[in-house]
């Protein structure tokens, strides 16, 4: 048996990629971007905010941390209540020592069941990015389209009535995307999402709507939950990464992005808040150091494309 | 190999015990040489029966936009950091990225890199070819890579490292010198193959930094500290082995990777037992060290 001959043929085998979401530039290559007051390194936290129905969803898939024993799993319920009840506000202060500004991506289900957390994140002045609705608000291509276009606006509208404005950013649950997500997301009004993880500035896709990679290797998640490292290391590879961004800049003009992706039940943990916040201070005592929101990133981008 | 037996018989036993001492070129003791992978995964693949391409539904975004981080970031990122410290690369090359990319190919031919190839789509698999069809991504690898570089590959790494069992004796007959392959030894030695000469070229998957960061879960700290123990062992044992280096520049060119990486290179440039070279160029000093020996 050999394969079937259209194995073999490629018909997308051409210059560019092999799709036509955005198109090919190597970052070194292209025209530099200064970030405000002239600070090379623009650190921009994501925080995730979530709510796991106890009863999850599979359809299209599971949302990663979702519960994980037979019903009722309370292990895995609760702790992510830890991270928005407790976790989460350990962060909002640690933020506030350091005057960073920060997005939080926020589950719809989140503005109606804790109102008081929008109003705690806006008093602080950080920005709402859309989340999806809650964490069974999945999307891949298996969705029908008319489904994505619907949670995608309950989202939006869901935390445009709990806040009173409309979110400008949006994050997918584990990044996942549908091909039509990227116009869906452009009709729906967005200036911007964060999913793809292709390069370390902001780019448009084809269809204008702008990509703020946010990088997923440097998360919390990836390196404590997946890969098993501690908070000490974690907050030695971010700072690692901050020497490079850094030097970087310097030799190549403009300024760089260090997206740092967290998570309240992660490392808003009694035990790690101390090396977290040894992190932010050192991050801060830094005096290349711009504390950037999405939003931030998205306008100094869009006023250097004119 | 012997298609269906319990041993393959792809090479002869030969114990690392009491095997003649030789040396590199300039009497060096260790030829080391570094691997990127320069690849090209696809949004869209077909299907192969045997193995699915990406682990979720297409387009599996993260999969997908992490490989492309490689072309669009980290390719310049490391190749910066190897010129610096004077580090050729042998390449093991999606040869579809020559249609993509060809800034990428061409930045790294600009450099006085090898390459190889590493079929035509790492969303490609051998698995279920015929010999006919195996053929045609040969001869297509020979081919492309000659018109976008000028050069003629000398070696193969198999398309995500799927294989059949006629893919040795294939290379062989077409000319190639080596297979990164089989992962048995830390020199290399020939290969049986029905037609032709083939040697093994000693590859990585251990201290590849897919393995270090997604298998071992080092960090990046850790996985530059076990390069350098790997190096030193190798430096310090009988003459005449191979360290090679694999790299994903989607994975080794993350700014939070490449500095703490920059030391290994720092480490063995500094030190005079190394052979900093290609593969190519290892496998025509074996050649030179045998034949002379005979």
């Amino acid at each position: 048996m050999s394969l079937d001959p259209s194995y073999l043929e490629y018909a997308k085998r051409a210059l560019g990629y092999d799709h036509a979401l955005y198109p090919y530039s190597p970052l070194p290559r292209r025209a530099p971007l200064a970030w405000p007051n002239g600070r090379r390194v623009a650190v921009w936290f994501t925080v995730s905010l979530e709510w796991f129905p106890i009863v999850p969803s599979d359809k299209p898939f599971r949302a990663p941390g979702h519960m994980q024993t037979a019903y009722p799993d309370y292990r895995h319920y609760t702790s992510r209540e830890y991270g928005t009840r407790v976790g989460f506000y350990r962060l909002l202060d640690a933020f506030d020592k350091v005057g960073a500004k920060v997005s939080v991506a926020v589950n719809g289900a989140i503005a109606t069941r804790y109102p008081q957390i929008m109003a705690d994140i806006a008093a602080a002045g950080h920005e709402i990015i859309a989340h999806s609705t809650d964490m069974n608000g999945t999307i891949a291509s298996t969705l029908p389209v008319e489904e994505e276009r619907a949670l995608i606006a309950q989202s939006l509208n869901t935390l445009e009535a709990a806040t009173g404005q409309r979110p400008r950013g949006w994050h997918s649950i584990a990044r996942s995307q549908s091909f039509a997500t990227a116009d869906l997301l452009k009709e729906a009004g967005l200036d911007y999402c964060v999913d793809w993880v292709n390069d370390e500035m902001p780019y448009a896709f084809n269809n204008g709507l702008v990509s703020i990679p946010l990088n997923h290797e440097l998360s919390d998640r990836q390196i404590i939950n997946v890969q098993q490292q501690s908070v000490d290391s974690y907050a030695q590879q971010v700072l690692d990464a901050h020497d490079w961004l850094s030097a970087e800049a310097q030799a190549q003009g403009g300024g760089r992005m260090l997206p740092l992706h967290i998570t309240p039940y992660i490392i808003g943990l009694p035990y790690r808040m101390d090396a977290f916040e040894g992190l932010l201070a050192e991050l801060a005592a830094r005096p290349d150091t711009w504390f950037a929101r999405g939003g931030d990133i998205f306008d100094a981008f869009a006023a250097n494309q004119g | 190999m012997r298609e269906g037996a319990p041993d393959p018989e792809l090479y002869d036993f030969q114990r690392y015990r009491a095997r003649k001492p030789f040396a590199w070129p300039g009497g060096k003791k260790v030829a080391v040489w570094i691997s990127p992978n320069l690849e090209y995964y696809e949004i869209d693949p077909p299907a192969n029966p045997h193995r699915k391409s990406w682990a979720k539904p297409h387009p599996d975004v993260v999969g997908y936009a992490h490989r492309d981080h490689a072309n669009r970031v980290g390719h310049w990122r490391m190749a910066d950091v190897m010129s610096k410290h004077g580090f050729p690369g042998s390449v093991s090359l999606s040869v579809a990225l020559c249609q993509h990319h060809p800034d990428v190919v061409a930045d790294a031919n600009a450099r006085g890199w090898e390459f190889f190839s590493h079929g035509i789509y790492n969303t490609r698999y051998s698995y279920g070819m015929d010999e006919r069809q195996e053929r045609a991504i040969i001869e297509d690898s020979i081919r492309t890579v000659r018109e976008a570089t000028g050069q003629t590959i000398r070696g193969w790494l198999a398309p995500a490292l799927t294989h059949t069992p006629r893919t040795l004796d294939l290379i062989a007959e077409y000319g190639m010198d080596y297979t990164c392959d089989l992962y048995h030894d830390d020199q290399p030695f020939p290969v049986k193959v029905a037609k032709g000469k083939l040697i093994s070229m000693p590859y990585s998957l251990e201290v590849n930094d897919h393995y270090g960061f997604f298998i071992y879960n080092m960090s990046p700290r850790e996985y530059a500290q076990t390069l350098i123990r790997q190096y030193e062992r190798l430096a310090a044992e009988e003459s005449g082995t191979v360290m090679c280096i694999p790299l994903h520049s989607y994975l080794i060119g993350q700014p939070h990777r490449i500095g703490p990486f920059e030391e290994v290179f720092r480490h063995i440039a500094s030190d005079d037992r190394a052979w900093i070279t290609r593969a190519g160029d290892i496998a025509d000093a074996w050649h030179a060290v045998q034949e002379g020996a005979q």
